[in-house]
């Protein structure tokens, strides 16, 4: 292998770094119309009335739209394979625009305008009589008997409750001598914060309808719009460009059924509509504020031999992704520390909030949060350091899981926790850290994650592309795991190239955009799977075109298909290497042949029956100043085993990537809402603390590269891995630090006041006088 | 696309007064960094604008005839932040600005825009209620001068008379108050850039010969009540004092006297007396150290 493993320069990068790359904005027709949407203004309501009169005024208005005039379609918007399986689809639950407001900034009407300011204009314009309903936002709460309800299908507002039990959990904690760790950990709402918000635009075009779309997932938006409105999928075309990041929150029909809807109500002019950041915070999803319940049974050496873990997730409004989450949650725990004994329950629960759904980490970042949290505290009660008690207890080398499949055949997480502790002189540090006293006081702390690759069993994986010889002996390839920044289209060129045999991946012209009416069918980009799936139909495909090229090539050279190779571009004798032709003159015969022309494409699926763990740890430094209840992150290294690396660079940035983000979870992004009111407080980027770089150490990312063996290429996930393990990692060196165990993120300030208030380090005399 | 009625653009402050006369209901825009957010929120929208800022007479900083320095209300914050003059004379001025927003926003935002803007928690204005500035106003009946405490009248309204097409022109540090003073100022956020003080605290003081007792000492917040204010059981508490930790402490809990921060989801009022405290104690430190004084 000599085109994987080498970092290449992005094949998007000059464009993109020069600003030619076009997105959905930069490709819209003169005349586009604007839609600009109503949102509700109330946490629960039944919207009675909508006067319009004063909108339609304002000269630039074409129409208004309201709750009123949608099909009475409800409809599922989770961007995930659709199952054959009734029982196993999304749940369908909302409309275009909605009667029944289930949150603050629920879709309510929609303005058609020639210009934005007219289209911004007439929303202001239109008045809502509502008729207003009690509503809930902590999950707890919602549960509860008599709470105001969402969904009349879901009592109690639970969308879904599953367990997971292995052993016997009563029986095991009556064993002698056991300690109990237990806590409540609670994981805060937070939004994708891409860079590029959402947007679309429709318009008709023979009777059909065209969506160009900022979305990850193509295929199924064509699918959910086929469904919203009620058309055979096929009348739906779904293009999608470049997009400015996704995250997950574009794994989620977001405006794309609204905007085909809007089209056909004005004689199928083109229509746009475009989120603006607030909406983005509020009306597309959020990732789950999970709380969890977790009581940890340790034995004097440390073992484990009991746990029980409870795990409440906060879905909002609607069910989108739904109990996907938090079921993914639990099932880590089992895995992470194999005990012989647990009794897990996890629990989706409706609340008057934004919909949450997919968002990097997939309920990872979530579980690892209060996972890692509680087994510091285990450590810490037994006396142990953090390091050891992980070494001891930590998924064990060989262990396999069999639901699916999955095998840690390397030893992953002790391999990278000892070079993770090596490159951060963890234990010295450790040590050092220890005799600090006073207000400014320094630590060091770490946590792990794993997890899965792509979504097999769980849902169907599968991969198509499509390759084409072109005349000068380059390959065009297609397919439908798309780019969304992450460079995906880089690593498809680098891979094809390799199983090729071609002279460079820039040999390779990747297809970027998606369109349904073109691109094989694919899923999409989400879970962190598009490397690892296209691995095996770029291996296939590029067999299959391979062949029909050496076939080709043996009327020509006679020499037999068995012996014959492609290397570097040109086709080779296997026995002396000897080059009988290059790909060029190949592809110009057979083109231009008289008797025998032939265009050579290859196009195939694979159906993916495989998974693969992808490891990880961090180790964060802090120094904590306690007057000033602030902390300041001094450095911070993500270890990563994901496989083999196709190409370094791009993986090195990935991380980097993931862990920003997970500096924010830990230390300042929270999304907040009016207790009085259920309105969202700070829905901009201003109030949501979103990390700068100026909140950032400089970001190490290192890899151990123990080849995958169920992927041709070696390869894993890394597209959401390094967003899971920052958060616990910086909480447990602010343990370290202060000995203060905090179970809430983000750890801010406001939250560092009161617990080192609680904890007695800090104390403001005055307060007692009053 | 901006919601904005009508665009004037001023050529020189008389005419920028005519205009205002001319245009009563019409907004001033200088940078835009906040009133473009503001017609965007919809706050301001479908206003008349009056541009200024093309106005170059009103940009740079200057010593006038008898030393007191001038800053014209259009220089940008990046601009302040380098001046030769400011950072000789009044260097915690340059760094508080710099600590406004992001790179961008400190070239495009300007020191006057910043202050009639009437918040309590601009980046400049705790420096400059704490080196006691002067705002100078032109309409027109001429120039009109007042103490920066005096133009804040309450939270969002400044003293600028619409009516009289008054422009805010420059803000003067005089020389009896910079002189042999050293300050500190510290900016309490959330995150490191692109923020709005939940706090804000600026301390300077000017020592004796012998830098052993504070001459004066004054300390004006940002965010601890509606409009930025000084805090003057404090500064009577340090004044004509010997430097000492002892002072230091006493000091810091005297601006309780002073301050009121309010309770908001941004931040608690126990939170922000607390960081008050621990605010006021660094700040003096600080200026004290860079006055030359020793702590005994």
């Amino acid at each position: 292998m000599n085109k994987v493993g080498k970092s290449e320069a992005r094949i998007d990068g000059y464009d993109k770094a020069t600003g030619r790359t076009k997105y959905y904005e930069d490709r819209m027709p003169a005349g586009t119309l604007y839609v600009r949407i109503k949102h509700a203004e109330k946490a629960h309501a039944i919207v009675r009335s909508i006067n319009a009169e004063a909108a339609l005024q304002i000269p630039g208005v074409v129409k208004v739209l309201t709750c009123f005039d949608v099909p009475d379609i409800p409809f599922p918007t989770a961007g995930h394979p659709w199952s054959m399986d009734p029982g196993h689809q999304d749940v369908a639950d909302r409309k275009l625009l909605n009667t029944h407001v289930r949150y603050w900034g629920d879709d309510i009407a929609v303005v058609i305008a020639d210009n934005e300011v007219d289209a911004v204009q007439g929303v202001r314009a239109l008045t809502v009589e509502y008729e207003e309903l009690p509503f809930v936002l902590d999950v707890q709460k919602a549960m509860e008997d008599g709470a105001p309800l969402l969904h009349e299908r879901f009592p109690n507002n639970i969308l879904k409750h599953t367990q997971n039990r292995l052993g016997d959990y009563q029986s095991a904690i009556k064993e002698e001598g056991l300690l109990k760790v237990e806590g409540w950990y609670e994981t805060p709402t937070v939004q994708h914060c891409h860079i590029e918000n959402h947007g679309c635009y429709a318009y008709e075009e023979n009777g059909r309808i065209v969506v160009v779309s900022s979305t990850q997932i193509p295929h199924i938006i064509r699918r959910v719009v086929g469904q919203a409105l009620g058309r055979p999928w096929g009348d739906i075309r779904i293009i999608k460009p470049y997009i400015g990041g996704g995250f997950g929150n574009k794994q989620d029909a977001l405006y794309e059924p609204l905007c085909a809807w809007c089209t056909t109500q004005v004689g199928g002019r083109c229509v746009r509509i475009d989120c603006s950041r607030e909406e983005t915070f509020v009306s597309n999803r959020v990732r789950h504020a999970i709380r969890f319940h977790i009581v940890t049974w340790l034995r004097k050496n440390g073992t484990i031999a009991a746990r029980k873990v409870e795990c409440f997730s906060n879905q909002g409004a609607y069910a989108s992704h739904g109990h996907s989450i938090v079921a993914k949650a639990m099932g880590s725990f089992h895995q992470h520390y194999p005990c012989p004994n647990m009794e897990c329950d996890s629990y989706t629960v409706f609340t008057n909030k934004p919909a949450a759904g997919a968002m990097r980490g997939y309920g990872m970042p979530q579980a690892s949060f209060a996972d890692e949290s509680n087994i510091d505290d285990c450590a810490q009660t037994v006396g142990m350091d953090p390091l050891e008690f992980r070494r001891l207890n930590i998924m064990p080398d060989g262990y396999k899981d069999n639901f699916s499949g999955n095998v840690n055949y390397f030893d992953s997480f002790r391999a990278c926790m000892k070079k993770g502790a090596e490159i951060i002189d963890y234990e010295r540090k450790r040590k050092e850290y220890a005799c600090d006293s006073g207000s400014v006081r320094r630590g060091i702390g770490l946590a792990t994650f794993w997890y899965n690759t792509a979504v097999y069993p769980i849902s169907l994986e599968t991969s198509s592309n499509r390759m084409l010889l072109n005349l000068d002996g380059t390959v065009t390839m297609q397919c439908g795991e798309t780019e969304i920044g992450q460079g995906a289209d880089t690593v498809y060129a680098q891979m094809t190239a390799e199983a090729l045999g071609l002279k460079s991946y820039k040999d390779v012209h990747v297809i970027s955009c998606q369109d349904t009416d073109i691109t094989p069918t694919g899923l999409g980009a989400y879970a962190s799977r598009q490397t690892y799936v296209a691995g095996f139909s770029i291996q296939q495909t590029a067999g299959l075109l391979k062949e029909k090229i050496l076939k080709y090539a043996c009327e020509i050279t006679q020499t037999a298909v068995s012996d014959m190779d492609i290397e570097e571009g040109c086709i080779v004798r296997k026995d002396d290497r000897q080059i009988l032709m290059s790909l060029s003159e190949l592809a110009m015969t057979a083109q231009y042949n008289p008797v025998h022309s032939e265009h050579i494409t290859a196009e195939s699926t694979f159906t993916i029956r495989n998974n693969a763990y992808s490891f990880g740890c961090t180790f964060a430094e802090v120094e904590v100043d306690i007057e000033m209840c602030k902390t300041k992150l001094i450095r911070i290294v993500n270890v990563h085993d994901c496989g083999r690396l196709i190409n370094p660079a791009l993986a090195e940035a990935q991380v980097h990537g993931g862990m920003s983000m997970a500096i924010g979870y830990g230390l300042s992004e929270q999304l907040i809402f009016d207790e009085k009111t259920g309105r969202p407080l700070n829905n901009n980027l201003l109030d949501y603390k979103l990390s700068t770089f100026m909140d950032h150490p400089n970001l190490e990312a290192y890899f151990i590269e123990n080849p995958e063996p169920t992927s041709p290429f070696g390869t894993k996930a890394l597209g959401e891995p390094p967003a899971c393990s920052g958060a616990p990692a910086i909480r447990n060196a602010i343990l370290n630090a202060t000995g203060v165990a905090i179970n809430k993120n983000p750890i801010n300030p406001h939250i560092l006041f009161a617990e080192f208030s609680r904890a007695g380090l800090i104390s403001d005399p005055w307060k007692e006088e009053n | 696309m901006y919601d904005i009625k009508a665009l004037y653009e001023a050529e020189s402050i008389e005419h920028a007064v005519s205009l205002r006369l001319e245009h009563p209901d019409a907004q001033i825009i200088a940078g835009g960094s906040d009133v473009l957010v503001q017609i965007r929120e919809g706050r301001r929208a479908g206003k008349e604008l009056i541009s200024i800022y093309m106005l170059d007479e009103m940009r740079g900083v200057s010593l006038d005839d008898d030393e007191n320095i001038r800053i014209g209300s259009l220089t940008s914050f990046s601009h302040i932040t380098r001046d030769p003059i400011i950072q000789k004379y009044i260097n915690v001025l340059g760094e508080a600005v710099d600590m406004v927003g992001s790179p961008q926003i400190r070239n495009i935002g300007t020191i006057g825009g910043n202050t009639c803007n009437g918040v309590t928690s601009a980046d400049s204005a705790s420096t400059l209620h704490a080196w006691e500035a002067i705002v100078e106003l032109t309409g027109k009946n001429g120039v009109r001068r007042m103490p920066i405490k005096d133009f804040y009248i309450k939270a969002g309204t400044v003293d600028i008379r619409a009516d009289e097409g008054e422009i805010q022109t420059a803000i003067l540090i005089p020389k009896s108050s910079y002189e042999n003073t050293y300050g500190h100022y510290i900016k309490y956020g959330m995150r490191n850039a692109m923020e709005i003080a939940s706090l804000g605290c600026s301390v300077n003081v000017r020592l004796s010969d012998d830098k052993k007792t504070v001459d004066r000492c004054r300390i004006a917040y940002g965010v601890a009540g509606p409009v930025p204010m000084r805090a003057p059981s404090a500064e009577a508490v340090a004044n004509g004092e010997n430097v000492s930790e002892t002072l230091i402490d006493e000091f810091a809990l005297a601006v309780l006297n002073d301050i009121n921060p309010r309770n908001s989801w941004r931040a608690s009022r126990d939170f922000r007396l607390h960081i008050a405290v621990q605010m006021a104690k660094r700040c003096l430190l600080e200026s004290i150290k860079k006055a030359g004084g020793v702590i005994q």
